[in-house]
């Protein structure tokens, strides 16, 4: 039993011993050096990703409270991934901000809070994961503690997290209503039907809806993507909206299994509505971190298209999807934060000309950009293509072609960032952006992520193998 | 030469040594080696070809590559090459080798303009080797976004208008070909609900009518967007005229044929029986496209439009031989995308060393140039013959053995369709001969030409290779009809055996 605990929430448990090593660090205060600093964060990031990758074994504690197996594995893996990215890149920023441990052990406690969700087997389990993962979230996305915007994009953040985690628990509470059970095991024998479950869907589906920012619920985004710094920004559209799908999908395929027309059919709207709303307003953005809030909005609704296959088919195009996501926006995100705590600058005019000075940031951008908009021989053109696939399985060929027609649309808005790069002319463009060291090792990370994974067919198997493993 | 995938590594790892270059010359020397040695490899593999059909394989294609790639949807890396395959990839071979010539004097960003370029052409070997729907349209994407930046960066005029419309057009393009697959995909049943994109195991499965007149359309269409259908031709002008000489090739003659293989690779083989429903409108367009490329021509003051024009026109011919579905005008319709992309690249190559000379395109500029630019003149002569058809030059044969193919049609509304398309070549001679007579005869009208430059060594190579594939078609036709009558013939029997299993 012991040692079953220990291996069983290893991850969780690693990253409870960096947060609380971070703490002493900072008690102790013997560290004046924030690079030192940084470069400890990293390493401890660097063994917390490492060790995700041993002593894997499946198992439940806690009497199904809290489970774990092989995808639950690889989920954390990937977010520990991403979250050592963004960590990588936020370097530059952070070197001269006040505080640092603040930073981490703000970041870590989401992280937690992620992991708690992803292995809930429980309702109580997961809702207390999820408002774990979203109150310090609030609290990094008001980092930039000398802008006005940041403080009122956190404000934002908290206020929606906080009413959305109120209609979700509403719906939650209306299945224990029915059913007289929490537990993910028992609930979907119970869930046969009647109005109380249908409106438990609805309001559990909207409170979904709200945190991965899908429309008609993503009015939050744009404000809180702008005002945030680009780290945290990156963080909420990568690894936030990862963890929350990820739940998403077993909520929706086992828990809600007896629903599955009813979810669908939400589903549909929500799909088209996302897809069609995110790029529209995308088009119209200046700034680019706004831009890129829109775009990830788009990329939500090609999510749930993988995710309404509601097969294990879906569910690894959804996994191998956002997996190649983190390469993509990070890969932009990277430059953009580069750009942003070396220059000051955020609006996609300013990139005019960037290529002539800044041209392996510019090739990077490109790549990644080219990646969300599914140009192959990026990974993105992979991910798409699956997410397209597993969303054409059930054979409804108007959300298909409606998906498909939109990527013209989110190809016109991505090639507006490449042609300010490229071709747009200025004689007074960006100057030349000299990153960290681990920066620049990120965003290489990220490039090579985006070239290779797509031939790496072995990725997309060894994801597949496991997704038809779990139910 | 029989391992067909080093038809993608050579200009993979040709691009790949162009980003290690250190100046521009290196640069163009490395790819001009690279695309030398491709053309070497692609003629070794038709003369393989030839040599293995001549010792009796008949198997359907040869030199089979299979690996299994993405095992859990069932995508493969699967290629082999027919006749047809093959003269498209001697065609892009020809058009890559004499576009990199021609590209010589590029000034700005070189590495980054040839390595787009070559990246360009491993879209295209790997679009014509593929067996495999997935790899197929994974291929063609990858030949879609080098040109966005090709013309956005190195283009001239409205270049970023252009560029723009030209991308996002062929990207819709490609979303109509994805809809397609992927219906097509779904609607393929190999056993235990297991689905294939093998596009030989497709051919074989019966699907339903019903299904078919649902993809047939999605399929067509889109492969019609990047050959020009009309009426999504209008990227075709915009496109041309605005790209480097370089792209303007490449956009003409491998881009465009893309298409044109896909419409009869794709569309017409795999769903025979919509092709056969369909076929009275896919003349009818393709009548439309000849007729008005070719009055639109008429029009035209710059050169470069006038010749995209004139594409939009020649393209329709390719469209009419493989809606016309009979034998000879399939075949036909590959010898004009093998000859129009030949005889296009240079139209496109010599219009771009009059444009870097004279600095102008308008033909009411020019005047005489045959005078100071003999070798310039008479290759921008050539191809002018060539495009209107004169015997013993490719546009001749190509074009006739569609005609011929189209009278096989014998009803009313065929005919007619045949009449109107042949009466175009009329239309072709007048524009032709205006432009070639005022701008390359005639007296010289500006004093500055008397100074200008013929043709510097490599565009001399690069007009002697495309020049002496048009002299080849044209005088020895029957080579290439042999190299494609098989296999048009395995097309139209998928297509008889569709139509009487019905």
């Amino acid at each position: 039993m012991n040692t079953d605990f220990f291996i069983l929430m290893k991850s969780e448990l690693s990253l409870t011993l960096i947060i609380f090593i971070l703490l002493v660090l900072k008690v102790w205060d013997g560290i004046k050096d924030n690079a030192t600093w940084l470069h400890i964060a990293n390493t401890l990031l660097l063994l917390n990703f490492i060790l995700g990758f041993i002593f894997n074994t499946d198992g439940s504690l806690f009497n199904g409270m809290y489970h774990t197996n092989g995808i639950v594995f690889l989920e954390k893996n990937i977010l520990n991934f991403g979250t050592l990215l963004i960590s990588m890149q936020a370097f530059d920023w952070l070197k001269t901000h006040k505080h640092v441990s603040e930073f981490y052990i703000l970041l870590l406690t989401t992280l937690l809070g992620m992991f708690f969700m992803i292995s809930s087997g429980n309702f109580l389990m997961f809702y207390l994961g999820l408002e774990l993962a979203s109150i310090p979230l609030a609290a990094l996305v008001n980092f930039d503690l000398d802008k006005l915007k940041s403080s009122e994009a956190a404000v934002k953040m908290i206020l929606s997290s906080a009413f959305a985690s109120c209609i979700m628990l509403f719906g939650i509470s209306m299945l224990y209503g029915t059913t007289g059970t929490l537990s993910f095991t028992e609930m979907p024998k119970l869930i046969t039907g009647g109005g109380l479950q249908i409106m438990s869907l609805i309001f559990v589906f909207t409170g979904f809806a709200f945190k991965i920012s899908s429309v008609p619920f993503h009015l939050w985004t744009a404000d809180v993507y702008e005002g945030a710094p680009v780290s945290v920004t990156s963080y909420l559209s990568v690894i936030s909206k990862a963890a929350i799908v990820f739940v998403f999908i077993s909520i929706l395929h086992t828990l809600f299994l007896n629903f599955e027309s009813m979810w669908y059919n939400i589903l549909f709207l929500t799909i088209v509505l996302t897809i069609v709303v995110g790029n529209l307003f995308a088009i119209r953005q200046d700034n680019i971190k706004r831009f890129l809030a829109f775009s990830s909005i788009t990329q939500v609704g090609y999510i749930l298209l993988g995710l309404s296959a509601g097969s294990a088919m879906g569910t690894t195009a959804v996994i191998y999807f956002l997996m190649v996501y983190i390469f993509s926006n990070l890969g932009a995100f990277g430059v953009i934060g580069l750009v942003s705590a070396h220059a000051q600058k955020e609006n996609i005019s300013d990139y005019k000309g960037f290529y002539k000075t800044n041209p392996f940031l510019s090739w990077v951008i490109t790549i990644s950009l080219f990646s969300l908009a599914g140009i192959p021989p990026t990974a993105g053109f992979f991910g798409k293509m699956f997410l397209v696939t597993a969303g054409a399985s059930r054979g409804n060929y108007i959300l298909v072609i409606i998906a498909a027609l939109n990527m013209i649309i989110s190809l016109y808005y991505y090639l507006r960032v490449v042609k300010a790069i490229f071709i747009d002319p200025n004689d007074t463009p960006i100057e030349k952006v000299s990153g960290s060291f681990s920066a620049k090792l990120a965003l290489i990370i990220c490039v090579i992520g985006l070239v290779a994974t797509g031939f790496a067919s072995c990725i997309y198997g060894y994801i597949n193998s496991l997704t038809h493993l779990t139910p | 030469m029989t391992n067909l995938t080093i038809l993608i590594i050579v200009p993979l790892l040709t691009a790949i040594a162009v980003l290690f270059c250190r100046n521009s010359a290196q640069v163009k020397w490395t790819s001009f080696i690279g695309s030398l040695v491709q053309l070497g490899l692609a003629s070794a593999l038709m003369c393989a070809y030839i040599s293995e059909r001549a010792g009796g394989n008949t198997a359907q294609m040869l030199f089979q590559q299979r690996y299994s790639w993405y095992s859990a949807l069932n995508i493969e890396y699967y290629i082999g090459v027919d006749g047809i395959s093959i003269a498209m990839i001697m065609l892009t071979a020809f058009v890559v080798a004499a576009g990199i010539l021609i590209s010589w004097s590029v000034q700005t960003l070189t590495k980054e303009f040839f390595f787009l370029l070559l990246l360009l052409s491993v879209g295209a070997y790997g679009f014509f080797i593929s067996l495999d729907l997935f790899t197929l349209f994974f291929f063609l994407e990858v030949a879609v976004i080098p040109k966005y930046l090709l013309i956005g960066i190195w283009g001239s005029g409205k270049k970023e208008y252009s560029a723009m419309k030209l991308a996002l057009m062929l990207m819709g393009g490609s979303v109509f070909v994805l809809i397609g697959l992927l219906a097509t995909y779904f609607a393929t049943d190999i056993g235990g609900g297991v689905h294939t994109w093998d596009l030989l195991k497709i051919s074989h499965l019966h699907i339903s009518l019903q299904t078919q007149l649902y993809i047939f359309p999605f399929l067509f269409v889109g492969f019609g967007v990047f050959t020009a259908l009309f009426p999504f031709h209008t990227w075709v002008p915009d496109g041309h005229s605005s790209a480097p000489t370089a792209a303007s090739m490449f956009l003409a003659g491998i881009s465009m044929k893309l298409g044109g293989y896909g419409c009869l690779r794709v569309a017409t083989y795999l769903m025979p029986e919509a092709a056969q429903q369909y076929s009275w409108l896919i003349v009818l367009l393709a009548t439309i496209a000849i007729i008005y490329g070719a009055f639109a021509t008429l029009m035209q003051k710059d050169l470069k439009y006038m010749n995209a024009y004139s594409s939009v026109s020649h393209c329709g011919f390719i469209l009419l031989g493989i809606g016309m579905l009979t034998k000879t005008a399939i075949i036909g319709a590959v010898m004009q995308m093998v000859s129009h992309g030949v005889m296009t690249a240079l139209f496109f190559g010599a219009i771009g060393m009059i444009y870097e000379r004279t600095h102008t395109r308008q033909i009411s500029e020019l005047g005489g140039l045959l005078k100071v630019l003999p070798f310039i003149g008479t290759v921008y002569i050539i191809t002018g013959l060539c495009s209107l058809g004169l015997p013993g030059l490719s546009g001749f044969v190509a074009e006739m053995t569609v005609f011929v193919g189209a009278w096989q049609r014998p009803d009313a509304f065929h005919r007619i369709a045949t009449i109107l398309a042949a009466a175009s070549i009329v239309v072709t001679a007048v524009y032709i001969l205006r432009a070639a007579g005022k701008s390359v005869m005639g007296p010289i009208i500006n004093e500055q030409y008397q100074n200008l430059k013929d043709a510097s060594w490599n565009e001399k190579i690069a007009s002697i290779l495309l020049i002496a594939a048009i002299l080849a078609i044209g005088i020895a036709p029957f080579w290439l009809y042999n190299l494609i009558a098989p296999d048009a013939q395995l097309i139209m029997e998928n297509i008889a055996k569709g139509v009487t299993g019905n």
